[in-house]
């Protein structure tokens, strides 16, 4: 199913600015994000994309509020419609927001969910909090919001726990509890890794709908670039905290302009292509109690200079749109360095 | 007849595997033993330096059936045949010997490597174990070898897993699958756990030792690009029955089963032009439950393709073209 863009709603939602989270672990300081700048639209999904410990998971707990202790933003602004989230005095703002206008769908539906309370208890809960409605009432809004994500015979699924039901099945009551107050924003972390092909299919399917259907912005989690060729408009790239490139889709999948991008995109395999042999990144992510100097791919980086070592790139606008976080940009990295292979080898 | 002029013989072929996992009844409440039937009459060969990828959903057996293959589970019914040897009954001695010509690789690099054991011990314990060499002093050369091998340091040996990242513990964890040069390596979900940038460092070590070893290997995944990429042949499993099986190109250019063209449609391809202009099959419902699965044909509940038949009998696995079966009645 295709994203659509309403241009002429392209109103800005989510501002984050220079954000830095920091995790104070007997390891030391871990720098999970190390200076975020993003924003989403309405009506736009935005794919943040990225592997264990680039930050993407610690971004998106940042707008729902959920970093706790050892865990603690240090820098940074996050506004809602312009106003901050994150002031002491803005907690009734807060309040409002959270969950009403910005909701979330977990990776993992089966501990997201309470096994103790039926699903209609869990759904109703939201409701009854944000919208203030009684149990009547929230029962048959659940019931709703139930059969609006693709549920068969809602009314019987309210009084149902978790445990009764499948994977997908738990992952659609997460995305009903999600939409339960009509949010405006949805953020998704990985909504459908823990899920079976077929029903990965059916689940991105429906969130595909429900962004067309009620404009809604979403923010996509996720390390699938199929998924994220899929559901995205724009796309933001995240390694070590930062983020390295950020465009349209089609400009990054078509023209990637970071080396890592490109080593990304050049070392999945494709079902719709055969080729002789993967092309892989060298190395591992780096350990973020750790992290390299300068530019934290360059120990990774075919095209690495002396400058990458000590200094990061800022992201810096480039053409189409995009902003790319690289001293050595808009390269096909891999062809050139295979060239100066060649070269030294002759 | 001269034995170079014998055809040669796969190094593993099942013949009608059954295997059933007991669910409840019997024991000390009494009551009518019930069964799950996990894999149900399976039949496929791997040849030497071959991989077949076997490619399923949860409850799929898949996982069964690599253990199975290794004498891991006991088969209800079928045979097992390593290099023409049936294998199906072997127990003792002679099975003991025959672990050392097929070994494992798992999914969790995390969980499969003791954190308490170095880098040496865990690589070398097959090694004693099957008294190739007796004491650890005389494996030292051997591992450094296959560390090499690998791709990781000499020196790596020294260390404990939990210095090595994720990617470099699976090739510990395939160092140790090679120690006894065996002829079939299983391996389940052997990338799944790893990040998107090292898996393309595992698929390309696991190819490079196939084409120097001659290794087979049982390549087990639910991620259909992976597959496309590193088997020769695929098998499609579903609630316990191989529903296609054949050469590479064919399953994924000429798909029979109208389960595997669902799966195929529904892998996003990493284009977003691409993956836009493509025309999804949405599979309704979910999995049935494999202790209780639909009765004639498995996938007829979820199949939009079935016909009345579909629901009576069983598709039989029939050649619909060279060397490319699949069980439908449609097609």
């Amino acid at each position: 199913m295709k994203p659509q863009t309403d241009l002429t709603a392209s109103e800005t939602l989510l501002q984050v600015e220079g954000l830095r989270v920091h995790f104070f672990t007997p390891r030391g300081v871990v720098e999970a994000v190390r200076g975020v700048s993003l924003h989403i639209n309405r009506g736009e999904t935005l794919g943040l994309v990225g592997e264990s410990g680039s930050g993407k998971s610690v971004t998106s707990q940042v707008l729902m509020g959920l970093i706790q202790l050892p865990g603690k933003i240090v820098a940074g602004e996050v506004k809602w419609k312009g106003r901050s989230l994150l002031g002491i005095d803005s907690a009734d703002y807060v309040s409002r927001v959270r969950g009403k206008e910005i909701a979330m769908v977990f990776q993992d539906p089966m501990t997201s969910l309470n096994p103790v309370f039926s699903v209609g208890m869990q759904i109703g809960e939201v409701l009854r909090y944000h919208s203030g409605l009684n149990r009547a009432q929230a029962a048959d809004r659940a019931a709703e919001l139930l059969d609006l994500v693709g549920i068969a015979s809602p009314r019987a699924r309210l009084r149902q726990y978790p445990h009764e039901l499948s994977g997908g099945m738990r992952q659609r009551v997460m995305i009903a509890m999600a939409l339960a107050c009509g949010p405006e924003l949805l953020i998704a972390d990985e909504p459908t890794t823990a899920l079976d092909v077929t029903i990965q299919a059916q689940v991105l399917e429906l969130i595909a709908k429900l962004q067309q259907d009620f404009n809604l912005a979403v923010l996509l989690i996720t390390h699938d670039l199929g998924v994220v060729a899929e559901l995205c408009h724009r796309v933001a790239v995240m390694y070590a905290g930062r983020i390295l490139e950020t465009g349209s889709a089609a400009a990054l999948f078509h023209d990637p302009a970071h080396p890592y991008t490109m080593g990304l995109l050049r070392s999945t395999p494709r079902l719709d292509q055969l080729r002789p042999r993967l092309v892989a990144i060298d190395g591992a992510p780096p350990d973020m109690a750790q992290a390299p100097t300068g530019c934290a791919f360059h120990p990774r980086c075919p095209l690495a200079t002396d400058a990458c070592l000590t200094d990061a790139p800022p992201l810096a606008p480039r053409e189409r749109g995009r902003e790319v976080a690289c001293w050595r940009p808009f390269a096909p990295a891999w062809e050139q360095r295979r060239e100066t292979e060649k070269a030294h080898a002759s | 007849m001269r034995a170079d002029s014998l055809p040669v013989e796969p190094v593993i072929r099942v013949s009608g595997l059954s295997v059933r996992y007991p669910i409840g009844g019997g024991g000390f409440w009494g009551g009518k033993q019930r069964f799950v039937s996990a894999v149900d009459n399976l039949s496929f060969s791997i040849n030497s330096g071959e991989t077949l990828g076997v490619v399923g959903e949860s409850g799929s057996g898949k996982t069964t059936t690599g253990r199975a293959v290794l004498r891991r589970v006991e088969p209800a019914a079928g045979s097992i045949y390593f290099k023409g040897q049936d294998i199906t009954h072997a127990s003792g001695e002679p099975l003991r010997r025959l672990r050392r010509h097929m070994q494992m690789v798992f999914q969790d690099p995390y969980a499969s490597l003791n954190p308490r054991m170095r880098i040496l011990d865990i690589v070398a314990e097959p090694l004693l174990v099957h008294g190739v060499v007796r004491k650890l002093s005389d494996a030292e050369e051997r591992v450094a070898r296959l560390l090499s091998l690998v791709g990781l340091p000499a020196d790596a040996r020294k260390r404990y897993a939990d210095a090595f990242s994720g990617g470099q513990r699976q090739r510990i964890g395939i160092a140790r699958a090679l120690a006894l040069e065996p002829d079939l390596i299983v391996a389940d979900e052997p990338i799944s756990a790893l990040d998107v940038s090292i898996r393309a460092q595992v698929v390309n070590l696991m190819q490079d030792l196939q084409k120097e070893l001659r290794v087979a290997y049982l390549f087990i995944a639910h991620d259909l690009s992976v597959v496309r990429h590193i088997a020769h042949r695929v098998a499609i499993m579903y609630l316990g029955k191989v529903v296609e099986l054949g050469e590479r190109n064919s399953i994924y250019e000429r798909p029979k089963h109208p389960y595997t063209e669902a799966l195929l449609s529904a892998v996003p391809i990493p284009d977003p032009e691409l993956q836009r202009a493509r025309r999804r099959i949405v599979l309704k419902g979910e999995i049935p439950d494999p202790s209780n699965p639909p009765k004639g044909c498995r996938f007829q509940t979820r199949c939009p393709h079935a016909v009345e038949q579909c629901r009576v009998a069983e598709p039989p696995l029939e050649e619909k073209e060279p060397n490319h079966w699949a069980a439908c009645w449609a097609r």
